[in-house]
């Protein structure tokens, strides 16, 4: 790790301010991939700034009937939430698909939405890499691509969000609750808050300089069966090849996310008004435009299969 | 006088020596270790000298780190406590697992300066070669290891996992979300994925913590 100071902020403004007015500062709260990334010189922040003691580690109901889930819970606290448990289970299986019981004991709610790709290439100093550093070229394109996107790529990226939670939060319709530096504050809809690779691969989510997630809420319980099934080359501890964020009503419809498809959590509106149709038409709406490369063509199947699976068990 | 009070003396000579070289080579001293950064009026720990207090094994430690000092690190270099391992140094392999708080934790991947205050166990505050915790002697009896690397994790992990079936803390493997857990072969082997043992140990150690689960409950 490059040397760097250490603040402990004391309000979610105050370290929003100081975020923004410290150069190469970054937030840290669980620590569970920024540290990894500091050690390999692939974060390189010159300050820290310690959320931990900012008090946004509990779970509280909405007015709305929902469940606002601040920033610090820690990614084992979210799962067991007897709340969580019987309304969004979904986001319960999700969590305990992802990590290790040491992992979700320090992932934050927000650091888990802000985790970086775990693409090989990015995580190789030696390779080119275009979010790690601009214009240097995608090795992963045309390369090792097992693990990689097949949609929503761009010609400069090909890499995946790993994230499990973020997946049943995008099938949920969570918001993210942040603050500014100048202490407003605003809710973004998890759909809008990454951001596809285009050209400015290293920029992933919209936030602005110095801003601050607070919170995710969810909205009141959907209802309906909730599943979450994750494909993985080992059963434990691995990320996804596929995954499946699933609400099926009674009636047929509901929606889907997939995970370890795409730069962000992949959900299509279109796609879930095919739900009654089967997982065929559900995929092929899911993956238009998708361009996977030799390696990671098998994921087109491995979907459709996964979407098959999960609709036959929510039949029953 | 105990082998860590020992260290301890060590410790502080060490501690002195790299005060004074760090004078030495940057011309600070401890009294500027929190400064006050301009315009931001919080305190603000500088690159090598930061003071730290964990309870660690039930003793209070103040001691001075680097900002970059891991947990890890600070267990093993600054106190000496080098039951826990240095594997993989990234989170991936699980020897480094401690309980913080009563949670199992990598210690690699926090900074000693995020636990200000917190209370820390480590192999060495579970048992005593006199006095084993009865997960210590279950691997025993089950040899639960081979080359021994992975163990101090692997038992405090196990030691933690115990504690989280009991809380109502459910796994991938949990079926009901919201009925009881049992403790299981299955909830066992899932829950303890984190902690890689190269050896390949790994049924005798489900037995073990399978017993040292019974012996709990």
């Amino acid at each position: 790790m490059i040397p760097f100071t250490f603040e402990r902020a004391t309000t979610p403004a105050g370290a929003a301010a100081s975020a923004l007015r410290t150069e190469g500062a970054k937030f840290i709260a669980g620590g569970t991939n920024l540290l990894d990334l500091m050690k390999l010189q692939i974060e390189t922040p010159a300050h820290l700034i310690d959320v931990n003691a900012l008090g946004l580690d509990k779970i509280e109901p909405t007015s709305q009937g929902g469940l606002r889930v601040g920033a610090l819970v820690r990614n084992t606290d979210l799962a067991a939430d007897a709340r969580v448990r019987k309304d969004y289970s979904v986001l319960t299986r999700a969590l305990l698909a992802g990590a290790s019981g040491q992992l979700r004991n320090q992932a934050t709610t927000a650091g888990n939405l802000l985790q970086r790709t775990r693409c090989p290439y990015f995580y190789d100093t030696n390779q080119p890499c275009n979010k790690r550093e601009p214009g240097s070229g995608c090795g992963a394109i045309g390369g090792f691509s097992r693990q990689l996107a097949i949609v929503g790529t761009s010609a400069d990226c090909i890499a995946t969000h790993p994230s499990d939670m973020a997946v049943a939060m995008r099938a949920l319709d969570a918001v993210v609750e942040t603050v500014k530096p100048d202490g407003a504050e605003r809710s973004i809809p998890i759909a809008d808050f990454h951001k596809l690779p285009g050209n400015t691969p290293h920029v992933e989510t919209i936030l602005e300089p110095g801003e601050l997630i607070t919170a995710v809420r969810l909205p009141k319980p959907a209802g309906g069966l909730q599943i979450y099934r994750k494909v993985r080359d080992r059963s434990s501890y691995a990320f996804a090849l596929v995954s499946v964020a699933a609400i099926v009503q009674k009636d047929g419809t509901g929606c889907v996310a997939a995970g370890g498809v795409a730069p962000k959590p992949w959900r299509v509106e279109d796609a879930d008004g095919e739900m009654k149709r089967g997982a065929k038409a559900v995929v092929a709406k899911l993956l238009e435009g998708a361009r996977p490369q030799p390696d990671n063509e098998f994921k087109v199947p491995l979907l459709e299969r996964t979407l098959q699976s999960v609709l036959t068990e929510a039949k029953g | 006088m105990s082998p860590i009070d020992g260290y301890e003396i060590s410790r502080r000579e060490l501690m002195l020596g790299a005060a004074t070289a760090a004078v030495l080579a940057t011309g600070f001293n401890g009294a500027l270790a929190e400064t006050e950064l301009e315009g931001v009026g919080r305190p603000v720990s500088s690159l090598l000298d930061s003071k730290v207090s964990l309870k660690v094994n039930g003793t209070d430690r103040e001691f001075l780190v680097d900002t970059r000092t891991t947990l890890l690190d600070a267990l093993r270099e600054n106190l000496h406590l080098t039951g826990t391992k240095k594997g993989c140094d990234q989170g991936q392999c699980g020897a480094c697992t401690v309980i913080i708080n009563g949670r199992r934790m990598t210690s690699c991947l926090t900074l000693a300066l995020m636990h200000e205050g917190d209370s820390i166990t480590t192999i060495e505050g579970l048992g005593t070669p006199q006095a084993l915790h009865p997960m210590q002697a279950a691997f025993i009896k089950h040899d639960g290891y081979q080359c021994g690397y992975c163990t101090p994790g692997q038992i405090c992990s196990a030691v933690a996992v115990l504690d989280e079936i009991k809380a109502g803390v459910p796994s991938h493997v949990t079926i009901d979300l919201n009925g009881s857990i049992e403790i299981s072969e299955p909830e066992i082997r899932e829950r303890m994925s984190g902690n890689i043992c190269r050896c390949g140990a790994y049924s005798n150690i489900v037995d073990a913590i399978s017993e040292a689960a019974g012996a709990r409950t």
